[in-house]
């Protein structure tokens, strides 16, 4: 993870922008996204310059990171958990499998561990409720889960 | 080399023959779900049996196809064999070389890997009981396909509508077809699609948007990721279609990012189709043009509801604005914007090919063809069903979903999500439509379907969509904002034990006023599911506050733990992992929680090997 007392690389930034070329508002979303993926989260730094080029103001970029879950300002850990509480799982009981998740990380909900490892996020649903309860970690799905499965396999991401 | 563009419906034909014949070189085909299956080892799964064929010089007559969604994802991973049909599941890379011998050598099924159904072994697809009783029709080539293939869409028929439609009908045909054959909205309100497409082309302005609806954020509904990850084209030319009908030139797909599978094959697919002159100008010579763009959602459930989806595309935080005026009238940009859900526009091909008397000859009265429900929580066969309109709970539930789990009694069926309410089993006989499941109290929503049997609380149901409204509120209004807030709080207190005498009534009152004075779709129906457990659960409600008791022994606080002297056998494992230290009892002797003590936190409940311990 990116010591987040370094300062940031405009590289990747510049790179998307250019790539990106005229921005229209309707354009703001998939650049945020596509500036998120590239530095793993939205750096203040990055988004003075996107401002400075687009003309989209700091302000507006702040109201639409901050009204979708997906974006976050601050670092985030190295992988990232996702636990679904969509109504199947819920009903097959992801509360014991989040709180013995959050236990073993020593986290709360939205948090990332100390050693920048991990961050959990509690999320809607994942649209597999045959695996249910399931969490994703990254772009992978473990499912059919017990508190003690969830635990074991987050042992094995460093 | 670029492909040679299709540009008339008998360059499709041509194309098609061509792929068909391609396809007709393999003597056999190995299908895998390598969409839904993904979780379960159905990557390594495909990479054991390609490796394996190879190896025996078999790979030049069987294929290997990598699907989308069979719809019985209890059994994930499946494996269907063509020609005969066979479908096995859950599947093993262990289990290939005997596939291999068996079924692809000597052409009989692999008992051990089919469903036995009261002894008897159902070998193929079409005999057991989860497709008998199905009729699928939108997802009839979906698991059959190479979703990232356009040659293998087509030989299945894709595009062919769109190239009828295109050359032969005018817009105005096409929407009396969608009209007369009675398509209702998927998405949730069942509005009828031809009315809306109608409104759309009769309003004047050149510049016209068509957008896909795919941010399924319906708990408990997967029905439109499948569509999207297992049959891409098939959305993609009823959005054709769709534009064609309503004169837009611009389409959008506007799909969650938790589908990551989902927005690479759609993705993918368009890049396809545009190669071949299936997107772009002038399609099928007919003079139309039409191209769509991928949008992927940022996580915000809200952004489902239309008006707030275009001011997410519009680069906005996802807010609703008052309608009228509808998106018809002024959307996207201000200009007149049509938006289907997916699985509705994967209904319009089917129509434009059978013709509207024939497709409408499927459903009810008010609501006809097909319905996906996505079937989830305590029933056996968890997975993608799709029926007539029409059909019961209890044959949804029983006859295609095998029953509850364990055996245990039905108690509700959840529907439609957090717009939606809970079903009791007086209801199971009810034929499900659009109309007949809002009288139960529930709506039809996008088709989610969760299962619940005597261990669900329905307050705690109740609270969990609570909790899940008002933290997606987007918190325009202050009826959705901090009603829903209230009304959660409320059935917080309730479920801890806390509840007051005069809670029932404030829920009852508070919920109308939600329902009343909220802007959008998400607040006017937010309080469904905390009215429907109100209206068949009173008793569970009053256990709850008059006797401090949780009969589904959910809600903690509101039961114990205590454990059973006559199963307990003294392992100690209860006491080593109580977190209080609540547990005492010598090795090899009855142990004994004491409540003073106990957090209920449920871990030696969990952790006891001999189920020994009993919620009370």
């Amino acid at each position: 993870m990116k010591d987040a007392q370094t300062a940031v690389d405009p590289a990747p930034a510049e790179k998307i922008l250019q790539e990106a070329g005229p921005v229209a508002s309707g354009d703001l979303i998939p650049l945020l996204q596509k500036l998120q993926s590239a530095y793993g989260y939205l750096p203040v730094e990055v988004l003075m310059k996107v401002s400075e080029r687009t003309g989209i103001p700091t302000s507006r970029m702040y109201g639409v990171i901050t009204f979708y879950a997906q974006f976050s300002l601050t670092p985030r850990g190295r992988h990232t958990v996702r636990c679904c509480c969509g109504t199947a799982c819920h009903v097959k009981g992801c509360k014991e499998v989040s709180e013995a998740i959050l236990h073993e990380l020593n986290i709360e909900v939205d948090g990332t561990t100390a050693d920048g490892v991990f961050s959990f996020e509690s999320v809607a649903c994942l649209g597999t409720c045959f695996l249910a309860p399931v969490m994703m970690v990254d772009d992978e799905y473990f499912g059919l889960l017990t508190p003690a499965k969830a635990r074991s396999t987050l042992r094995k991401f460093t | 080399m670029p492909p040679l563009k299709i540009s008339s419906q008998a360059g499709l034909t041509a194309f098609r023959k061509k792929a068909v014949r391609d396809r007709s070189r393999f003597r056999a085909r190995v299908l895998i779900c390598a969409t839904g299956c993904r979780a379960l080892g159905a990557t390594e799964l495909s990479r054991t049996f390609r490796e394996k064929l190879t190896a025996a010089g078999l790979d030049m007559e069987i294929a290997v196809v990598e699907t989308g969604c069979h719809g019985q994802c209890a059994r994930a991973p499946l494996v269907l064999i063509e020609p005969q049909g066979y479908l096995y599941g859950p599947v093993k890379p262990e289990d290939v070389d005997e596939i291999i011998q068996t079924t692809l050598r000597e052409g009989r099924p692999v008992e051990r890997l089919c469903e036995t159904s009261q002894g008897q072994v159902m070998a193929t697809l079409e005999t057991v009981p989860f497709y008998r009783f199905q009729r699928r029709e939108v997802f009839k080539n979906c698991g059959r396909l190479d979703p990232k293939r356009i040659e293998d869409a087509v030989a299945y028929g894709a595009y062919e509508a769109a190239a009828r439609a295109l050359t032969s009908l005018t817009p105005e045909q096409v929407i009396e077809e969608v009209t007369g054959s009675g398509l209702r909205g998927r998405g949730g309100a069942g509005f009828p699609t031809g009315v809306k497409w109608k409104a759309c082309r009769n309003t004047s302005g050149k510049e016209k948007y068509l957008i896909c609806n795919a941010d399924e954020g319906d708990p408990g509904a997967f029905m439109d990721r499948a569509l999207l990850e297992g049959v891409p084209h098939q959305i993609l030319e009823g959005m054709i279609l769709a534009a064609y009908a309503v004169g837009a030139p611009h389409g959008f797909v506007y799909v969650r990012a938790e589908y990551p599978i989902a927005v690479e094959h759609v993705t993918l697919a368009i890049e396809q189709a545009r190669e071949y002159g299936l997107l772009g100008r002038n399609i099928f010579g007919s003079g139309f043009d039409f191209d769509i763009q991928v949008r992927m959602g940022a996580g915000a459930f809200v952004c489902g509801e239309e008006s707030a989806l275009i001011a997410s595309l519009e680069g906005q935080r996802g807010m609703p604005r008052p309608r009228p005026p509808f998106p018809v009238e002024k959307g996207y940009l201000g200009k007149p914007t049509t938006i289907n859900n997916v699985e509705t526009l994967g209904n319009v091909p089917l129509i434009l090919l059978q013709g509207q008397s024939e497709y409408a000859a499927i459903g009810t009265k008010g609501s006809k063809g097909t319905k996906v429900f996505a079937l989830a929580g305590k029933v056996r066969n968890t997975g993608l069903v799709e029926v007539p309109m029409g059909t019961t709970l209890r044959q949804i539930i029983y006859d295609i979903g095998g029953g509850i789990q364990n055996d245990l009694p039905f108690k509700a069926a959840q529907m439609g999500g957090p717009s939606g309410g809970c079903v009791p089993a007086r209801f199971l006989d009810l034929p499900l439509d659009y109309d007949s499941v809002k009288e139960a109290g529930a709506i039809m929503g996008s088709g989610g379907l969760i299962v619940m049997d005597e261990n669900t609380c329905m307050v705690d149901m109740a609270r969990f969509f609570m909790d899940f409204v008002q933290e997606e509120s987007c918190g325009k209004c202050p009826p959705c904002r901090i009603g829903t807030r209230h009304l959660r709080d409320v059935l917080v207190r309730i479920c801890s034990g806390q509840g007051r005498e005069s809670d029932l009534e404030e829920l009852d009152q508070l919920s109308r006023d939600v329902k009343t004075g909220s802007l959008c779709g998400l607040g006017q129906t937010a309080p469904n599911p905390v009215l429907s457990t109100i209206r068949y659960f009173r008793d569970e409600y009053e256990a709850h506050i008059r006797e401090h008791r949780c009969p589904a022994k959910v809600c903690r606080g509101l039961f114990r733990y205590e454990i059973d002297p006559e199963t307990c056998t003294g392992c100690t494992v209860c006491a080593k992992n109580c977190p209080t230290d609540a547990i005492s009892g010598e090795r090899k002797g009855a142990h004994l929680i004491h409540q003073e003590t106990c957090i209920a936190c449920g871990l030696c409940f969990e952790k006891c090997p001999h189920a020994a311990i009993r919620k009370i």
